[in-house]
This record gives structure tokens, sequence and C-alpha cells, in this order.
């Protein structure tokens, strides 16, 4: 499933992300999506800077979010392309909004039903590129081949994770530092920030999803004193 | 009096804006009748889009990753431009004004009331009684013919446009500098660059598809300077952030020159050859040191030196600036001081090197450019300069002492309404009870007006004071071509046709000029009869378009000015091998000491208020605020402003806030973040009425180009409640429609 250098591939790169909700807004206007947009986008830290990040599905080898599903309504295709909760199988439990380690699904309540990027099937299918990544201004979002990636920018693609003890494998590309082979989070890394202690039970009292972590930027947080808690393999 | 007969309320239920959450024919549309190359209407950038259209009417949107400026990539109102059609708060026939609100009219009664009103103003009160605004949103060809209708029909000289708010500054100071005014680079230049400054220009909302080729130049290694009293999404990744304070960057340039100077990176054999009056200029920015410097403009002296460091010695540089530098009463001081730091090192006129200003509106750069300015005639031409007045004459076929003469500027103009002086307006596609600065004088000068007629598709905030609205047409419903930020001339493609009892704008100016008695010189058949003619008028102009065809354009991608013959490729790049366009062909330095914006702040008002854009709304939002995702995505203006400042007011995140400055006030919640100066607050321009970021800003004019002091006044800034229990306004609401 390792793509050539020419084949094309997804890109993401929140360092270049200008928040301007482009990929969000034209997300729901691909030809099935029908006005309801699959991704979404949100400031890391307003308070702190206009850094944003694009949080697409990452497409995972081994999806926890389907490893999660008591239903067994999320499939992969041959391409291993992650889809979104199969309408007749998903109950709506909202496991995988809380297992998945990026942030990416969404419960729609008002449908009950879980909804997510799913590379723009419609479009890649018939060899078009997906329609956030055709849009987006800024190349935060890049859909094309590795060669292109690897010649004009300075960042590397990485598509290997490291959460805790979970190593997690995607199909979408990282952009990142060009040292780092591997990006290791620690979820509590990225909580700190508004000066209170991080507090468990939030998350259950708002059901807003996982807090999003698909931004290496945020690593020049000046509060953030390290690049990971130690506390993983990658050491 | 054309006071309004009914609120705000009844208007907004009749007439919107109501945001439209779902295009033409629900979203199960199925296959489009076809799919239409043209572009988005929304930025001087033009982004070519394909539009889907069935049953003659625009559906969605298909990507046109051929069109070699943009390739496929939009912003979000380029992908939410559609939702504008076959909206539900479009004008489908004429209104005329009632003693409660408006009745629809047919053509006929609302020409003959328009017609008559004219001429009863303009026997009362003389030809430039009457007045005409139009506006930079417009194609070549209705610019043109703005112009041309203002001078043969109304007999006016009273015509300006709303490019008069946009960048008229920085056009002026490039004719001064340059002897021409466009863009010197095509942006294909800005990757190539290693050194780019950006100056006041929030590119990444503003010009959001200009972020590629910024980013891909610092792949390959450039260095981007961003000077900006806020950090914006572009700033966040700069290799420099110069954070001036408002109303101070002329002084900065200075100072940055001061440094380059010092250090020996100017190019004297360039600035020999050819440039004039370089001495002035470095006699004048020796007081400029870095720390006299600082002082004034509250930039560290060591961010000037390490500015001067970057971009003196550069191989290859871009400077780029927009509304930022140009908003103020010494717009043209500005934006000469930073063309400064381009002459004095000589890169210009090459690959990869060179200037521009980036254009706001979607034709902001034709639409200054054929005659819809009060002092300006086709191709460029100057209206006080006898033998171009000769030329139009006679090209148009009317004796030249019938020609007027120079008239007023915009907001001159509505300053004349209020004195009583101005007392007739046709506006076509200018709202400026939004966009004209201290709105409750806007306000009250419309009110004064006799008659006030406006062509437009929706009924704006101002449209509501007319006393009859001509339904106009939408870019989309029209053909015709626009110039880009980096002037480039493209073609725009009419996807469908005016709804219901509506019009093509030139068909309007058309037979309104026919009712006047003009119809000889308004016999067009189609657009590309208007634009033929706008070529040949060009002719031997300044800005020359003569050896444009539509067929050339469209095969071409677009064709740049100036295109004097048939055969003539156009000139992506101006002043190669440093030949400018004054008669000696040198380019001019000009020495400006800094002096302070038209109001500082003082005890009572003792911060600075600058206003500016968001990426989903454009200018007065008479579009913008109609498109559902578009007024989700930043529903209401905040005020940014610094928690240390916050702190000390008692603000929080949210929190209600007021903020007044000598012409009014406005309420809105503040937004607490790190990323403006602790001595500034910021308010988006794009909502009416209480909203209306220019209830509060200056009216005073830059004294050579009349651009008003959009970017700096003072004010105080008070809380009046607590934040809401639930945000009244997020940036980013979760994406359902």
């Amino acid at each position: 499933m390792i793509a050539t250098a020419t084949e094309n591939e997804f890109f993401l790169d929140p360092s270049r992300c200008i928040g301007c909700q482009a990929c969000v807004q034209a997300c729901g206007e691909c030809g099935t999506h029908r006005g309801v947009s699959m991704i979404h986008l949100e400031y890391v830290h307003r308070p702190t800077g206009v850094q944003t990040a694009p949080v697409v599905c990452m497409h995972c080898e081994d999806p926890t979010c389907a490893k999660v599903c008591p239903a067994d309504a999320i499939k992969q295709d041959d391409n291993g392309v992650v889809l979104s909760a199969a309408k007749s199988r998903c109950v709506a439990c909202s496991n995988c909004v809380l297992a998945c380690p990026f942030g990416v699904p969404k419960m729609k309540a008002e449908i009950d039903l879980m909804m997510k990027c799913d590379m723009c099937y419609d479009r890649t299918s018939v060899g078009k590129k997906p329609m956030c990544a055709t849009v987006c201004p800024s190349g935060a979002l890049y859909y094309g081949p590795r060669d292109y990636i690897e010649k004009h920018r300075r960042e590397a693609a990485v598509n290997e994770f490291q959460f805790g003890r979970q190593t997690v494998r995607t199909k979408v590309n990282m952009m990142t530092s060009p040292e780092l082979t591997a990006l290791p989070f620690d979820v509590l890394d990225f909580l700190p920030w508004e000066d209170k202690d991080f507090d468990p039970f939030a998350l259950a009292r708002v059901r807003d999803g996982a807090p999003d972590a698909a931004n290496s930027a945020v690593w020049d947080e000046p509060a953030l004193s390290q690049r990971c808690s130690g506390n993983c393999t990658c050491h | 009096m054309a006071t309004l007969t009914q609120p705000d309320e009844k208007y907004i239920e009749l007439y919107g804006p109501t945001p439209n959450f779902t295009p033409a024919g629900g979203w199960k549309i199925g296959d489009p009748d076809k799919l239409v190359k043209t572009h988005c209407c929304f930025c001087g950038v033009q982004c070519g889009i394909q539009l889907k259209v069935k049953d003659n009417k625009v559906v969605g949107f298909e990507p046109w990753e051929e069109f070699p400026v943009n390739q496929g990539k939009l912003c979000p109102k380029g992908v939410m431009r559609y939702m504008q059609n076959d909206h539900p708060d479009r004008l489908i026939a004429p209104l005329v004004r009632t003693k409660d609100g408006f009745q629809t009219a047919g053509w006929h009664e609302v020409m003959r009331k328009t017609v008559k009103a004219i001429q009863d103003v303009q026997k009362k009160h003389g030809k430039d009684a009457f007045a005409f605004l139009g506006g930079a949103s417009m194609t070549n060809e209705k610019a043109y013919l703005n112009g041309k209708f203002a001078r043969i029909a109304l007999q006016t000289a009273n015509i300006d446009y709303n490019g008069r708010l946009c960048m008229v500054s920085a056009g002026a100071a490039n004719r001064m500098a340059f002897g021409v005014d466009r863009a010197a680079n095509p942006w294909s230049d800005i990757p190539l660059a290693k050194v780019i400054i950006l100056a006041g220009t929030n590119l990444a909302e503003c010009f959001p598809i200009l972020t590629d080729y910024i980013w891909r130049a610092r792949d390959a290694g450039a260095k981007i300077i961003v000077i900006d009293p806020r950090i914006t999404p572009i700033g966040r990744t700069a290799d420099l952030y110069l954070p001036v304070r408002p109303g101070r960057d002329s002084a900065l340039a200075n100072g940055i020159l001061h440094v380059m100077i010092e250090r020996g990176w100017t190019d004297e054999k360039f600035i020999a050859e050819h440039t004039h009056d370089f001495d002035q200029v470095r006699e004048l920015v020796k007081k400029y040191t870095p720390e006299y410097t600082e002082k004034i403009t509250g930039v560290p002296a060591k961010s000037i030196v390490a500015a001067a460091e970057l971009w003196g010695p550069a191989e290859s540089s871009i400077l780029l600036h927009a509304r930022g530098i140009e908003h103020h009463t010494k717009g043209t001081e500005n934006v000469l001081t930073y063309i400064n730091l381009v002459l004095a090192t000589g890169r210009i006129g090459k690959v990869g090197s060179g200037y521009g200003t980036i254009t706001g509106q979607g034709n902001g750069q034709g639409g200054r450019e054929h005659g819809q300015r009060n002092n300006q005639l086709p191709g460029g031409r100057d209206i006080n300069k006898p033998e171009h007045r000769e030329f139009i004459a006679k090209f148009w076929g009317i004796p030249e002492p019938e020609l007027p003469k120079q008239g007023l500027t915009a907001c001159e103009i509505i300053d004349a309404i209020e004195r009583g002086e101005i007392k007739g307006l046709l506006s076509i596609s200018f709202n400026p009870l939004v966009s004209i600065p201290d709105s409750e004088r806007t306000r009250k000068a419309l009110e004064k007006l006799e008659f006030f007629a406006c062509i437009d598709p929706f009924l704006s905030e101002t449209a509501r004071y007319a006393d009859v609205v001509l339904a106009g047409s939408l870019q989309e419903e029209d053909e015709g071509t626009v110039t880009t930020g980096e002037g480039r001339c493209v073609r725009l493609r009419n996807s469908v046709t005016p709804p219901g009892n509506a019009r093509v704008d030139w068909k309007i100016i058309c037979e309104l000029a026919d009712r006047l008695g003009k119809g000889k010189f308004f016999n067009y058949k189609n657009a590309g009869e208007i634009f033929t003619e706008l070529t040949q008028a060009s002719k031997g102009g300044a800005i020359d378009y003569s050896g444009m065809t539509y067929e050339k354009i469209e095969n071409n991608m677009g064709v740049f000015w100036p295109c004097p013959s048939p055969d003539h490729p156009g000139t992506p790049r101006l002043f190669e091998g440093g030949k400018f366009h004054h008669a000696d062909g040198r380019a001019k330095f000009h020495a400006y000491e800094y002096r302070p914006p038209a109001e500082d702040v003082d005890a009572d008002y003792p911060l600075f208020y600058t206003t500016g854009r968001v990426v989903s709304q454009y200018l007065s939002g008479t579009q913008t605020r109609r498109i559902g995702a578009l007024v989700k995505q930043y529903p209401e203006p905040l005020c940014e402003i610094h928690p240390l400042l916050a702190a000390k007011l008692g603000i929080k995140d949210r929190d209600i806030v007021k903020v007044t400055s000598r012409r009014g006030e406005i309420i809105v919640p503040a937004q607490v973040v790190k990323t403006i100066r602790p001595d500034t607050v910021f308010i988006p321009y794009h909502w009416p009425g209480k909203k209306a970021a220019n209830l509060l800003t200056n009216r005073a004019l830059d004294p050579i180009s009349k651009i008003p002091e959009f970017k700096v006044c003072s004010c105080r800034v008070e809380k009046v409640a607590d934040a809401p229990a639930k945000p009244t306004a997020q940036p980013f609401p979760q994406q359902i429609r």
C-alpha cells in the first residue's frame, strides 16, 4: 500500500494554514456531501496566536476508530481509505470520536451518525484531487506526488506517530521539521495553555471531541519546553 | 428629504441581508447544464473558477485548475460566491420609494422618474449639482461607461468611485515615482525573490491565494519581513515581524533606509543612471537613526537594523503593500517612502525583483484606469491636460469645452451633499453608509439629497435611502473584462441572465443616456462593443489596451497592459532595464519627513483605533453578508484587544465593550488576543448600522490622493457588560449547514 513517488498522496502542513476555512467550506460543496462539511478547522489557541489546524482524516493503516466501534460500522476500502460510519450500523455511541488520536470524527447529533472525511472518494476515484486540497490557498493541504513535496518543501513528510505506547501509521502525511522521522505526541503537552490544571472530565461535560493534535507548529509555544514528554517509545 | 420611512428590521425582512444556505434547486439537483470558465467576483486576485449552471441559475462551482494564477485554489469567499445567485434578497424589479418603504415599478416609470429628477436638479442647481458614484467591483467596460455617461449624458464634473477608499494613495505615489500606476511585477516573480517585505497587508485574509506565492518563496529560502500592528496569519511565520505603531509608517521606511545608506547597501550606479532626487532623501533620512525611529514607530531599533540587514544586501527582493500604509492622511507619502527602499537598491524591473501594491477590490486595478475618477479620462489620461482633453473629446465626438473639468472625489462628494451643494446622486455598486468613515455624517448627507437613484442587484444599506432603485446585475449575469492586481486583464463570461425584470447594468446606463438625449453616444449592442471602444480610447495613453481583444485575452489566460498593438504580447513586468514611464525615463525619489496622523492619541482618547477585513467578508458586505456559510464563519465584528490592555481595563475575553471616538461609538464583544499591539484596538468594518466600524473612523483626507484615514484615529475602550454565558460569536463555529 506504499505509494510510489509519482502517485498522488495527501500531505498536511498545519504550519502553512492561514485559518481561512476554504477547505471546510469546499468540503461541503463536494458532490455527495450536499452542504455538510466532513472536516473541521480550529484555532490552536486564539488568545496567544493565529495558528490554526485543518483536521482531515489521517486514514490510519489500522484505524483506532474502527477498532473501538462496537457495531463494526467503520470500514476501510481497498485503497486504505477509512470511511464514515455505515448508516445502517452506526449506533451513535461516540466511541470513535473519543478514541481517535487525531480528533477527527464528529458526531452529527441531528442524524445520529458519525461522519468524517473519506478523502473525497467521488473525486479521487475519477482522478481528481480532493476538494479541500484543490482549493487550499496556502498549500497547507496538498494532494499530489511525493516527488513534488520532496523537491519543493523544506519540511519532511512523516506518517508515523507515537501516542504513548501506540504507534499509528497513516495514509495521510504530516509535514514536520526535517530532522523528525516520527512525531511523538503526548496529549498532556497540549493542555496547560489555559493556565489551569487539566480537567479529565471536561470532555464528558462538553462532548466536543478530543483535543486536536494535528499540529507540529504548536511546539513553538513557549510554555511547551520539551518536544516530548519522554514517556513514549520514541526515546 | 430622503429619510427612512421604515425601521431597519422592516427593510431587513423584505430585502435582507438574509443568509442563504442552499444553492438554487437544492443540494440534489444533478448534473449541471454547463460549466462556465470565469472569475471570482471578490478581490483583486480574480481567481479563475468554473461556475456550474443549470436552468439559467448558478448552482455550484468546480475548481478551474488550468488558470495559471490560482490553479484551482480558492478562499472561502470564492468557494461560496455562487450562493449570491438565485438569492432570496435579489432585486428582480426596479423599486420606487413610497411613504412606507418601496414598491416595485416598471422600467418606463423608473427611467422617466430618474431622468426628470436629473433634469430638474440640474436646471435648478447647475450640472455639477448632480453627482455620480461608481465602483471598482465592476468590469472595465462599466468603469469606462460610467465615466463617459457622467461626462456626456450628465455633463457633471462630479464623478468618482469607491476606489477612492481603497488604494488611490498608492496609485498617486506610483504615478509620482514611476510615471505609471500598476504593480511593477507579475505575481509569478514573488516566488523568485530572496527577501520579501509585506507592509500593511493582511495578505492571508485579504488575498489568500497570494499566500502560496509568498510561501513558495520561503520554500526556496526567502526571508519574509512583515510590518503590521497585528500578527496576522501571514505575520505568524515571518522571519522578522515589525509591530509598527499605527500612523508611523513613513518614519519606519525612512529608518530602514537610514541603516541601508550607512552600511552602503544602495545601488549608486542605478540611482545615478535611472533616478532623480536621491540626494534630498539621503539628507532627510540622516536623522532617522534606529533609536530615533524606534521612538516614533514603537518598533525596536534592533528590528529596524535587522530589516535593513535583510533587505539591504538581498540578491533579489519584492516589496508589497496594501491598505495598511495607504489608508492614511499621508498615504501617498507612506507609499513613496517605501518606494524609496526599492529604488535605492535598484531591484526593480527584474526577474524576481520589484514592487507592487496589492489592489483590494475585484477590479481595483481596471476600475481606476478607464475614466470613472474625478480627474481622469480613458487610457489613464489627465482631465486637466489640454492635449488629453482634446484627444478624448475628439474620440467621443464632442466639443472639448463641453467636457467637464475635474470634479470632487468620493468623500468630498459626500461632504458636498452634506453642505447642500450637491443635490442629486446616481450611484452604482457603492455602499458609502458602510464604507466611508464617520458613518453618521454619511447618513445625514444621504438624508439631504433631493434625489437619489441606485443601480444595484441587492438593496444595500445605502440604497434604502434611494428614491429609485434600478435592479441591476451581478457579476455572473454580465460579461466583460477585469484587470487584476498584477495588471492582467482577464475575461469574465456571463453564466446566466439577470432574473425577473432585472437588467444588465450597462444597458440601464445606456437607456438613461438615451433618455437624456445622448443616445447616439451610447449605442452598443453588447459589452464587447464597449470593450473595443475602450481599447481604442486608451490608444496612446499611459494605460494602453489598444492591442487587446476578447479573443486574445481568452487565448492567453489574460493580457498585461500596456498592450499597444495587436501583435504585442502584453507587458507582465514593467521597468525592465531601468526604464520608467516619466518623460525622461527616470524614476523619482521623494523625501518626506514623518508627520503624525490627523488624530493622535491623547488623554481623552488614549488608544489607537484601526480597521480592516476578515477572510470571510468582502468590503461593505452587500454580497457576502447574504451568504450563510460566510456569515457563520465570522458572524459579527469583534474588538481585538491585547490581554495586557484588557487586564488594565478589567476586560475579559467576550466581555461586551464600548469603543468610543470623537465621532461615535460601537458596542461589540472583545476578543482578547496577544496578536495586536497593546496600545491599539482593531475592529473589522464589513457591518452596517450600530455594528459599523466606520462610525468611529476619521474622514480626514490625504491632501494628494484624497484617501481617508481608515487605519488610525484615537479612541477609548470600556467594558459595558460581562461576556454572555454562551459566547455570542465564535469565529469558527461548528460547520454544520
